[in-house]
């Protein structure tokens, strides 16, 4: 049995402490009033801001609905109208920032369980022999599940009470005047939009639980009927996960540019996912191994985890550019404005986010040697992670600050708050239950996996 | 210059597994293992070299990768630059990300064609070339091993006799 380590249980909570002091910090200091946000923007920029801004094409949904929405309500002037909007999506812009920053820092640790989720049910429906010792590893990080999916929802939820612009379709001023948005409200308007995410979170959570059941029942057992029920539940689930995954990727991620589709979001989400998800396994397992556990997980089982890790990277990249170059050759106003804002204003975490995910795996995991490394394979699984956060930053920033981010006080107060957590949460489920399946009828195919 | 060869064949992978790991405790060197499909962990039973052919593998994608940047911009820049879909035509950057399944492709191309031919060079084998297999029935059910005799013909069939051989046969190998 594992026990919770205190250095790592204080390090979990002194994480969670100190970033909920920086998320607190970020929302103290987020403006109120228009004068107050034309204040903060004027003194972080010498050179004063606007310009060309409104022209700028990222700001072109946004601000044109608000546009419309301001000159309607205040029936002021048109020119007056639109700098006054102006200002106010300055200000919604800047009021976003500490709720993007712990939206994206939640979904994040949110979907690398869910990514492990998808990765263990493909090793049960596939009844994988190499896999069973890590299963274990696998339900203690898919228990964040719960608390992870809550919290989501509870920020979907406060976004739909209006506590927040991240989703501007939510805004039934905007969608007014939106002729888009009102073609899409019979899928997205406020009320379908939770319950799909009530059903999401419904049926990943089950499958989780129900999962875990069966899978410590079997170690009980006498016979293999929990295994095989295992099996075919996950079979079924991987269906269920593949349609609602997709759903879930347009509804929470791609709906902040309620203008903007792409066909293949919710695999780009996926592979995201997918990709963390297994880096976790891997570092969770190593650090476990380090500390005397796991005895029977070799170097092979890291070898074929660092695979993973190295072929998703690939895949994400695949779709990344899948997306990418499809939209920048066609040259579509409305499509290519998702890449021009984030060419023109997060040119760094853009590119820097291909560089973590694409090229740093590619070289460094490349050597078959290497990935047997365990210390190697923890320094390549952190850049990927990071990589990975910054995807899901550039996922949803631009659409809900614009070119107000900044990684600051409320970015890396996020991380910290939702990484202490997360590492809480999937190590005090690591301590419940023996770390090594008993029964499982794969367990000795497992324990002489070599390559 | 022939020398003195002992064949001794095997109808069982396990087996020969077993066999090869008994020998070479024994400190027999063992030249070859013929055997009809690839048997997991030979290799390193025999105490073979890992193969530096992923290597070679990583070169040839380099050159395939660097190919195709030339070729492309020779093609669709330099020799006659092209107007696709109204991208600037004199520029190699601004058209780059449409020449990238090019550069995918023939990365791989190269890299997977190359390393193949490298292999059957690597392996003897080319056109023509005649069989080096000492026994057709290593390409059907049989497995072979051959180890070189130096004075010690009497120790080593018992050896191999004792290791479940099926057949044991001595002969003078050309080479």
């Amino acid at each position: 049995m594992y026990t919770f380590s205190n250095r790592l249980k204080i390090g979990s909570f002194i994480a969670m402490a100190v970033g909920l002091i920086c998320l607190a910090t970020g929302f103290l200091s987020a403006p109120s009033t228009v004068e107050e946000a034309k204040a903060m923007v004027a003194s972080a920029h010498d050179d004063g801001h606007g310009g060309g801004h409104g022209e700028e094409a990222s700001h072109e949904a946004t601000a044109d609905s608000h546009a419309e929405k301001d000159g309607h309500g205040a029936q002021a002037s048109h020119d007056e109208g639109h700098d006054a909007s102006h200002d106010e999506h300055l200000l919604h812009q800047l009021q976003n920032r500490p709720w993007s920053a712990l939206y994206v820092a939640a979904f994040f640790f949110f979907m690398i369980s869910l990514g492990v989720l998808a990765f263990y049910a493909i090793q049960r429906a596939a009844q994988a022999g190499w896999s069973p010792l890590l299963f274990r590893v696998m339900e203690g990080i898919t228990a964040y599940l719960v608390p992870g999916g809550i919290i989501v929802f509870v920020i979907l939820l406060l976004s739909v009470l209006h506590m927040n612009h991240m989703f501007v379709w939510m805004d039934a001023d905007v969608v007014a005047h939106d002729k888009l948005l009102q073609g899409k409200a019979g899928y997205l308007n406020p009320t379908f939009f939770l319950i799909r995410a009530a059903i999401f979170l419904g049926g990943w959570i089950f499958y989780r639980e129900y999962s875990r059941k069966l899978s410590l029942a079997q170690d009980e057992s006498d016979d293999n009927s929990n295994f095989k029920l295992n099996f075919r539940i996950s079979a079924a689930f991987l269906v269920f996960y593949l349609i609602t995954e997709s759903m879930m990727s347009w509804d929470w991620i791609m709906s902040v540019d309620p203008h903007w589709f792409s066909t293949l979001f919710g695999w780009y989400v996926f592979a995201s996912m997918f990709v963390s998800g297994i880096t976790v396994i891997a570092m969770v397992a190593i650090y476990l191994k380090s500390k005397g556990h796991l005895e029977d997980v070799n170097d092979s089982h890291i070898h074929d985890l660092a695979k993973f890790m190295f072929g998703i990277s690939i895949f994400w990249t695949y779709l990344w550019f899948s997306q990418f170059m499809l939209i920048w050759y066609a040259n579509i106003p409305e499509e290519v404005t998702y890449f021009i804002t984030r060419i023109e204003d997060y040119q760094l975490p853009f590119f820097g986010m291909l560089a973590m995910n694409f090229i740093f795996p590619l070289l460094v995991l490349m050597n078959s040697d290497y990935k047997r490394v365990n210390w190697f394979v923890i320094m390549a699984g952190i850049v990927v992670l990071f990589g990975h956060y910054m995807d899901v930053f550039n996922m949803i920033m631009p659409a809900t600050v614009g070119d107000q981010w900044y990684i600051g006080v409320p970015e890396i107060g996020g991380i910290l708050f939702f990484g202490g957590l997360f590492v809480y949460w999937v190590f005090n489920t690591l301590t419940k239950q023996p770390l090594q399946p008993k029964r499982n009828p794969f367990i000795e195919e497992s324990r002489q996996f070599h390559y | 210059m022939a020398s003195k060869v002992i064949h001794a064949l095997y109808t069982d992978d396990d087996v020969l597994m077993h066999a090869v790991k008994k020998v070479r405790a024994e400190h027999h060197h063992i030249e070859e293992v013929y055997t009809p499909f690839p048997v997991h962990g030979l290799d390193k039973a025999l105490g073979l070299e890992d193969t530096r052919i992923a290597i070679t593998s990583f070169m040839y994608g380099c050159l395939g990768l660097t190919v195709a940047i030339v070729m492309m911009n020779y093609i669709m820049i330099d020799d006659w630059p092209q107007d696709i879909g109204g991208k600037p035509s004199f520029s190699y950057m601004e058209n780059m990300p449409a020449f990238v399944p090019i550069m995918f492709e023939l990365t791989v191309f190269f890299a997977a064609h190359l390393m193949v031919i490298t292999f059957y060079l690597r392996s003897k084998m080319w056109p023509f070339k005649k069989a080096e297999n000492p026994d057709v029935r290593t390409t059907d059910d049989h497995f072979l091993m051959e180890i070189g005799v130096h004075n010690n013909e009497k120790e080593l069939t018992a050896l191999l006799w004792d290791t479940g051989a099926v057949e044991i046969n001595v002969t003078e190998k050309e080479s």
